[in-house]
């Protein structure tokens, strides 16, 4: 399937592929191609034109001094990099200490729940468990919007793992003061069948 | 404060689970899936109770010690009172057209019921100075000062009592003067004297006149004769009696006249030619005439007025005798049954005209109710001013049956009063390949019900339809069907009667699918038979699915223990007899089910003869070989009753044949005479399922049971303390309770409970015994528990070593290896006394248990096991209340609405038999007496299964909706979609 995002790359290049010759879908596909339009319409791009590689060989007209203004417009994309990234690794930070808030709540409804095994408790201690578990699985896509070769990431990433551990030991300690891990002699000998016995003896009183 | 909020919630939940009965039912639930049967017995005597107006009765009283109205139209029960086991009914006759008079308890109860309703009107209590045959004579029409006595010879004395109030009139003592036994009590007809004839040291014949209106003795004359007398004096005349002399080879008519009496011998052999062994006078009062009974015939002899003896007639000695009956114009007639083959011929003869039948009928009998036993003659009049006979016959398998105009009127199958064994047996499977015809209509039908049910439940049924609703619960044919079903709950009951008789029974309604009337049972002249036990015999799982189940019945062909045994196998399906083992050459007196089968499905039995033989069944050689093998850790006891002695025994190496093995004993437990003697013994059922072996209490800790099939629970008490209820001072009486491991005779627990007695009604069951006795100080019942645990077990606690599988808990068990136990007990008190107690039983064992106690008012109450754990206390620890365990109480609670019989009083009750279906949750109840009733009881509800009137159609409907409801909706959203994306 084709989706609207993808045809707005097809665009750029003014090449749009029709696989249909069916009139109806030809048409509902340029109506998706609008759409997409109308997608492109509102997204951000830009045309790089500080890369002037090419024009160095030429002249610069006459009058024209290229040393300061050039400097300082280096410098002021170099102070905005730079905000940008204290702004990236303090996001970062913030997404990493997002879990431990998500503990604390945890923590409090595990706590009202109560430990005895009802619908309400199990829910909470398996979403306590699931939760911290589908934000591991995700780590690098949480952090991904902050990715800057000058912003490190591994610390805040840690904390995350870390916390986000933490919550699943929570659910595991939750689990097991709710009786449900496996721990007690009595989890793996309560259905354990009688013992067969070797000898066999009947009888009784005599029949009257 | 979270807290707090938890712990009341969690009281609260206590609370309702403790209120709440475990198990209920509602009004139209009665009947869906119980049964109750009302039986009387085998009828002993008979009264008719015919008046022109008003509904025709018929009056008994039976071998059960019951008194019963029947009515006489439909064999209905009207009323029935069933007397205690020892109030046995030796009277029964009806007094001033309105009084049902009865005498039991060998004639010292004397009672007076209500005819229309059986309410009882008087009681009196007669008491004698010696032991006697009890006489009852109601004169019909004897007025003395405004009443009418009613004349009791019982206990040596001649009692005269008010019919109207139960009052004494005058009592005459004849064990003052001498030690006469009174045989009959002859009340002439319009005279004020009562005749009372009898016999002092069997050698003197004595006849006293007493006056009816004081006692006083007017005349005794008396005659002896030195050969001394067999049997009862039998009245022919108003004074002619005739009785057989001692060598019962002489007849003796004894002739009163004018004060003295004369005796006149007659041999028999000059009355029949030939054998004339076991000579009988038979009871039956015909006037002028009496009957005389030999093994090869009957005959019917005339006193002549002067004093000869003349044979009438001669009959086969298969035939039945009534007594006479009067006729309006003062003739008297008789009837007598001849049996014949699949038939019976019912003659009735006039007393003066013995020559001819006055009417001969010919009914046909299904043979499988055997021999006629007794007869019972009434007449009517009928519309042409001519004697009309109905008889009331009882057959030998004990059923009831009425005959007029050559006709079965209706029969009653009343051998089920005297269940003695049961069994069960499953149903066929169902074939497949029902016809398509037979499937939509039962679709239709379903459906059908499946919507009257829907409207009950959206209270939208007429009254009708309610009712039609109800019907269709009530005779589901699903429930009557003739094959096996899913749940278990179809199955087969297998009752042995007293009457030797098996009965299939279907657990739907109780039919009778089919009976047989057992050839190795029946009892002749020369022995009496009766059945012992039933067992299953094959119960094809596997190998043999093409055979039918069958079963085993164990007789015994005499009196006595050694009497030679009767077994017979007969086909679960069909009742066909398929093999006649029997007459054994050996006697039976315990039967063992061994635990292994032949290749055939036959379960191996062990019958242990009187001799400590023990006698191998089947006898196959393959059978031989198996139990060859495993002879070694074969072992029985005896217990030994009279002599206080428990005795252990194992197989002999050598063996006098093939299949009877000697016996060698292995130990004896000798309970001292002078202080124990031995009242119950419990063993736990054989085929009974434990699921685990661990017990889970209170923080996850675990105590392990001690499972052991050999043990028994013996129970003895001190022998001052053996008779009833207060009859020994606390001080005196001692209860003792074991529990015996029967391969070794070890105890494994012994305790006292002094100032205890008996009767003691025990149930054993997994780990644990449940005991019912009467405690002496505190003047109550008292229920124990013991719970009996492995000790040698108890060290199985670590988690790692039980999860890679290093513990001793799978390995196989001996007793050899001693184990230490451990018990907990504990005593409650309980309001009732018991006649049976029992347990319920489910296929895996995981179900918790239910105690069925058969109360003393004849009703089946369910009392569930944790009532009775001895862990309870006064004050359970937060984790032993999550697990389950109650707050110890003094005594045990009856809660009315778990009474399994609800409504029902099974009369009589003498056991209660519980049979796991399929289904896990739940445990099938036959209780037996003198009634039957069945039901099934689910002690922790039926978590596997969705209720009986769980609305299909409701479910099916909704899933209907839903997924139309989802189609629409799929449908909408894509027109939506599109006219969005033409926007």
């Amino acid at each position: 399937m084709i989706t609207g995002t993808e045809y707005t790359r097809y665009d750029l290049d003014h090449s749009v592929p029709v696989f249909c010759t069916d009139p109806f879908s030809l048409s509902l596909q340029l109506l998706k191609m609008e759409k997409g339009k109308g997608v492109l319409g509102s997204r951000k791009w830009a045309v790089e034109f500080t890369d002037n590689s090419s024009t160095r060989d030429i002249l610069d007209p006459p009058g024209f001094t290229r040393a300061s203004p050039d400097q300082d417009d280096s410098s002021l994309t170099r102070q905005k990099k730079d905000a940008e990234a204290n702004w990236k690794s303090q996001k970062a930070w913030e997404v990493a200490q997002a879990p431990f808030k998500n503990l604390m709540m945890m923590g409090f409804m595990m706590w009202m729940a109560g430990n005895t095994v009802h619908l309400f408790s199990i829910g909470i201690t398996f979403s306590a468990l699931w939760q911290p578990l589908s934000a591991l699985q995700g780590v690098g896509k949480v952090f991904e919007p902050y990715k800057d070769n000058k912003v490190d990431l591994l610390a805040p990433k840690l904390l995350y793992i870390a916390l986000n551990l933490g919550g699943m030991l929570l659910g595991v300690w939750k689990l097991n003061s709710l009786g449900l891990l496996p721990t007690h002699a009595s989890d793996w000998v309560s259905s354990l069948s009688p013992a067969h016995e070797v000898e066999f003896s009947g009888g009784g009183a005599a029949l009257y | 404060m979270a807290m707090a909020i938890k712990l009341s919630l969690i009281l609260l939940l206590c609370l309702s689970s403790l209120l709440a009965p475990s198990f209920s039912l509602f009004e139209d639930q009665v009947g869906l899936m119980d049964w109750h049967q009302r039986y009387i017995g085998k009828v002993k005597h008979a009264v008719f109770h015919t008046q022109k107006a008003g509904r025709k009765r018929v009056l008994v009283s039976t071998e059960e010690n019951v008194i019963a109205s029947l009515d006489l139209r439909r064999g209905e029960i009207f009323w029935r009172h069933v007397l205690g086991p020892n109030d046995v009914v030796d009277k029964i006759d009806i007094a001033l057209g309105k009084y049902v008079i009865t005498l039991s308890s060998e004639g010292s109860i004397l009672r007076a019921w209500n005819l229309p309703d059986g309410q009882m009107v008087w009681e009196s209590f007669l008491s004698g100075s010696k032991y006697s045959k009890a006489l009852l004579t109601v004169p019909s029409n004897l007025k003395v000062d405004l009443d009418s006595p009613i004349f009791v010879y019982s206990g040596g004395c001649l009692h005269a009592i008010s019919s109207i109030d139960g009052e004494y009139l005058w009592k005459k003592d004849f064990a003052i003067e001498s030690s006469v036994d009174v045989h009959q009590l002859i009340l002439s007809g319009g005279s004020d004297v009562v005749h009372a004839v009898g016999v002092t040291d069997s050698s003197q014949f004595d006849t006293y006149e007493i006056d009816v209106k004081n006692g006083g003795l007017l005349k005794h004359t008396s005659a002896s004769f030195p050969g001394g007398v067999y049997g009862e004096i039998l009245p022919v005349s108003g004074d002619r009696f005739v009785v057989l002399d001692a060598s019962r080879s002489v007849v003796l008519l004894i002739t009163v006249n004018n004060g003295a009496t004369h005796l006149q011998q007659t041999h028999v052999s000059d009355l029949i030619h030939g054998s004339s062994e076991n000579t009988v006078i038979l009871p039956s009062k015909l006037s002028g005439i009496f009957s005389l009974r030999t093994d090869s015939c009957i005959v019917f002899v005339k006193v002549t007025d002067e004093g000869k003896l003349n044979v009438m007639e001669k009959v086969d000695k298969t035939v039945v005798v009534s007594d006479a009956l009067a006729l309006s114009e003062g003739e008297q007639a008789f009837a007598l049954v001849q049996q014949g083959d699949s038939k019976i011929e019912l003659s009735v003869r006039l007393v003066h005209d013995m020559s001819s039948n006055h009417l001969k009928e010919t009914v046909k009998m299904d043979h499988e109710r055997g021999f006629v036993h007794k007869i019972f003659i009434n007449n009517y009049v009928r519309t042409d001013r001519s004697h009309g006979f109905r008889a009331l016959i009882v057959m030998e398998d004990h059923s009831l049956l009425l005959l007029q105009q050559g006709e079965i009127v209706w029969t009653r199958d009343d051998g089920l009063a005297s269940v003695i064994d049961v069994t069960t047996s499953e149903l066929p499977v169902e074939k497949i390949g029902v016809s398509v015809a037979k499937v939509e209509h039962s679709l239709f039908e379903w459906l059908k019900g499946h919507m009257l049910k829907l409207k009950g439940t959206l209270m939208l049924a007429t009254p009708d339809e309610v009712a039609a609703i109800q019907q269709i619960r009530l005779q589901s044919s699903q429930k009557n069907k003739m094959t096996r079903d899913h749940n278990g709950f179809r199955k087969l009951l297998i009752l042995l009667t007293r009457a030797g008789k098996l009965y299939a029974l279907h657990t739907g309604n109780g039919r009778v699918v089919w009976s047989t009337l057992l050839q190795s049972l029946r009892t002749t002249s020369q022995q009496q038979c009766a059945g012992l036990k039933l067992r299953q015999w094959q119960v094809p799982h596997h190998h043999a699915l093409d055979n039918n189940p069958s079963v085993l019945v164990v007789g015994r062909c005499g009196l006595s223990l050694t009497s030679p045994s009767a077994l017979s196998i007969v086909d679960a399906y069909t009742g066909k007899e398929l093999q006649n083992l029997g007459p054994a050459e050996h006697s039976t007196v315990q039967v063992i089910t061994l635990p292994f089968r032949d290749s055939t499905e036959q379960q191996l039995h062990l019958l242990i003869d009187a001799d400590k033989r023990a006698h191998l069944y089947p006898t196959t050689p393959e059978a031989a070989s198996i139990f060859q093998r495993e002879s070694e850790n074969v072992y029985w006891y005896s217990v030994e009753s009279e002599a206080g002695i428990l005795r252990g025994y194992g197989v002999k190496k050598t063996h006098s044949s093939e299949y009877s093995f000697e016996a060698r004993n292995l130990w004896s437990i000798v309970f001292p005479a002078e202080s124990e003697k031995i009242i119950a013994t419990v063993t736990r059922k054989p085929n009974e399922v434990v699921h685990t072996q661990a017990k889970v209490i209170a923080d996850e800790d675990v105590m392990y049971k001690y499972i052991s099939k050999n043990m028994v629970f013996v129970a003895t008490v001190s022998p001052k303390a053996s008779g009833p209820i207060g009859s020994a001072t606390p001080d005196e009486s001692v209860l003792v309770v074991y529990l015996i491991d029967t391969v070794t005779g070890r105890i494994l627990h012994r305790m006292t409970h002094l100032g205890s007695q008996g009767p003691v009604h025990a149930v054993l069951s997994e780990n644990w015994v449940v005991y019912h006795y009467f405690n002496l100080r505190a003047h109550r019942y008292e229920m124990s528990v013991i719970e009996i645990y492995d000790q040698s077990r108890a060290e199985n606690k670590d988690v790692l070593k039980l999860i890679v599988g290093k513990h001793n808990l799978t390995t196989p068990v001996s007793s050899y290896s001693r184990p230490e136990v451990t018990t907990k007990s504990q005593s409650y008190f309980f309001t009732h006394s018991v006649k049976a107690i029992s347990v319920s039983s489910t296929a895996k064992g995981i179900t918790s248990k239910h105690l069925l106690i058969g109360t003393i008012g004849d009703q089946v109450l369910a009392l569930d096991k944790r009532f009775v754990d001895p862990r309870r206390s006064l004050n359970p620890t937060q984790a032993e209340k999550e697990e389950g365990l109650l707050p110890l109480t003094d005594a045990l609670p009856i809660i009315p609405q778990s009474y399994v019989t609800h409504a029902f009083k099974v009369e009589g009750l003498r056991g209660i038999e519980t049979i796991p279906a399929k289904l896990e949750s739940t445990s099938l109840v036959f209780a037996y007496g003198v009634d039957l009733f069945y039901t099934r009881i689910a002690p922790s509800k039926t978590y596997d299964s969705l209720t009986e009137d769980f609305n299909y159609a409701l479910l099916l409907l909704t899933i209907v909706a839903l997924v139309i409801a989802i189609f629409v909706t799929w449908v909408l959203s894509e027109r939506k979609d599109l006219q969005d994306k033409w926007r």
